[in-house]
């Protein structure tokens, strides 16, 4: 019976640090994009934001599209994403308020050493993916309604393909992630349009570089917003907006201008003062 | 690159550098499965008991599903919680998604069928064997249960081992509910998760190797407690 006991005791107490765990901190819930998260971005801003304000940060990194419907559904405060047309029907459908520019970098289209397409060295992103459809050669999509996702179905329009035609051919969706879609890109020596700061801090890299950059359509814009506090009361304005003015304030954007992989700078600071 | 040489290496200055990152990531892993493992056991062992020794309509039927349910898909049952924790959920109000409290529910849900299933069948065999005895002294099902549930204690430690073993290696409902913010709901698998997300393989199965490590620990010192349990009531 002694050890039953103990047993029950060791249960709630185990119980007791699962639950009780949670410290009585000041915090937000910020829904952002994995390109944000995976780059290191976040890491190297977000103690300088907690040593300023007291606030933590707490970032769920997921595509833009479903961190646009976490922000939907009220279970973040802020959403920091990249995807301008999908912010602007968050915003006008009521979700959230306040959009502000914070940043941009840009979208770099990656392939084989091989180059089976051809398109290496050029600086017209729609060429290449009409040059890389033409030649049938394996193309990894995203395929998770992911800000990037948007962006390639962009360019495919521009480039006047149906990439839906190659499904089950030379366009595969992978319907994941930036880091596990150039995983996969890697190990089958495919095309897939990443953004750069994901790639500079990618290390499965295998045949892949580099083929297509400097594209003015592959400028990737940033924009954070406030979830609607009138939508969901239970929101953390003030928390949210101490954020959001600090990361386009000066401290912010020169945290964002700061930082650096390899020696090059993946975010370029555009908040609008 | 000898990429199995370099998953090693990684694992080792892991283990090495007794990185506090890393610490809190492998407690809050075990705090969350072990809670889990906890409160589910707590429900399921009656539950599953109770399947064995009672009969009534449509309990086929119960213990059919139960078993089905050993199938649960974990990102199903992350997606479920899910809905039902945001706060455009019917629970949101408690506000819990994103913490760890939602990984445990998560956690203990996707673990119940398990526990409960296996529970059953056990007490099921034994109850086979001893059901005369237990009428002849007159114990009713629940006094039944519980004897037998105090009699098979020790394959009972099996099965909720097996289940902190499900509840530890899952990736897909602690993702969801949990989120995998860095200091807050990383765990070990999504740690791992997001390292093969940034390519970092080798730091991926590093990982891999030390969480192994740790439910061996675990295993080890659930074993010799049931060996000198059992010794001590031989």
């Amino acid at each position: 019976m002694a050890l039953n006991r103990r047993r029950v005791a060791a249960a709630f107490l185990a119980t007791a640090l699962a639950l009780g765990a949670q410290a009585q901190e000041k915090s937000i819930v910020v829904a952002s994009t994995t390109s944000t998260e995976q780059s290191g971005l976040f890491g190297h801003i977000l103690p300088a934001f907690a040593k300023s304000t007291g606030i933590a940060v707490r970032v769920v990194a997921l595509g833009t599209g479903q961190a646009l419907d976490v922000g939907r559904r009220g279970d973040a405060d802020v959403v920091f994403v990249h995807d301008r047309a999908a912010e602007d029907r968050f915003v006008a459908e009521g979700y959230g308020v306040d959009r502000r520019d914070v940043m941009y970098n840009d979208f770099v289209l990656i392939g084989p050493k091989s180059d089976p397409a051809k398109v290496a060295g050029g600086r017209d992103v729609a060429a290449a993916l009409k040059a890389i459809a033409a030649a049938r050669a394996p193309f990894v999509s995203r395929g998770d309604k992911s800000g990037t996702h948007a962006a390639e179905l962009r360019y495919f329009k521009d480039a006047g393909v149906d990439p839906g035609e190659g499904k089950g051919s030379w366009y595969r969706e992978t319907g994941s992630g930036m880091g596990p879609a150039l995983n996969t890109a890697s190990s089958m020596n495919a095309y897939v349009l990443a953004d750069r700061g994901t790639w500079l801090a990618f290390r499965n890299r295998g045949e892949l570089r580099i083929v297509v950059e400097g594209d003015t359509r592959m400028f990737n814009p940033y924009g954070v917003i406030l979830v609607n506090p009138a939508k969901h009361p239970h929101v953390k304005q003030a928390e949210g907006r101490a954020f959001m003015d600090w990361i386009v304030a000066a401290e912010g954007q020169a945290a964002i201008a700061g930082y650096k992989v390899g020696g090059e700078q993946l975010f370029f600071p555009d908040a609008k003062r | 690159m000898s990429t199995f040489g370099a998953v090693f290496g990684e694992a080792f200055r892991l283990i090495g550098a007794l990185d506090l990152a890393l610490l809190d990531i492998v407690w809050l892993s075990l705090r969350v499965s072990l809670s889990a493992v906890l409160i589910s056991t707590v429900v399921a062992l009656p539950f599953g008991a109770a399947l064995a020794v009672t009969r009534f309509p449509g309990r086929d039927a119960l213990v059919v599903t139960v078993n089905a349910l050993l199938g649960l898909p974990a990102v199903v049952v992350g997606l479920a919680i899910y809905l039902l924790l945001s706060r455009a959920g019917p629970l949101g109000t408690f506000g819990i998604l994103f913490t760890p409290a939602a990984m445990v529910v998560a956690q203990a849900v996707l673990i119940f069928p398990l526990i409960a299933a296996l529970a059953r069948q056990a007490v099921a065999d034994a109850w086979r064997e001893y059901a005369e005895q237990m009428r002849s002294l007159g114990a009713g099902p629940v006094a039944s249960s519980l004897a037998l549930l105090h009699d098979l204690r020790f394959s009972l430690v099996t099965i909720v081992l097996a289940a902190f073993g499900r509840a530890i290696a899952e990736v897909g409902a602690v993702m969801i509910v949990g989120g995998n913010i860095d200091g807050v709901t990383r765990v070990m698998t999504t740690a791992i998760a997001l390292e093969t997300s940034k390519g970092d393989l080798p730091l991926a199965l590093g990982l891999g190797i030390v969480l192994l490590g740790i439910v061996l620990l675990l295993n080890v010192g659930a074993h010799l407690l049931k060996e000198r349990a059992q010794r001590h009531h031989a």
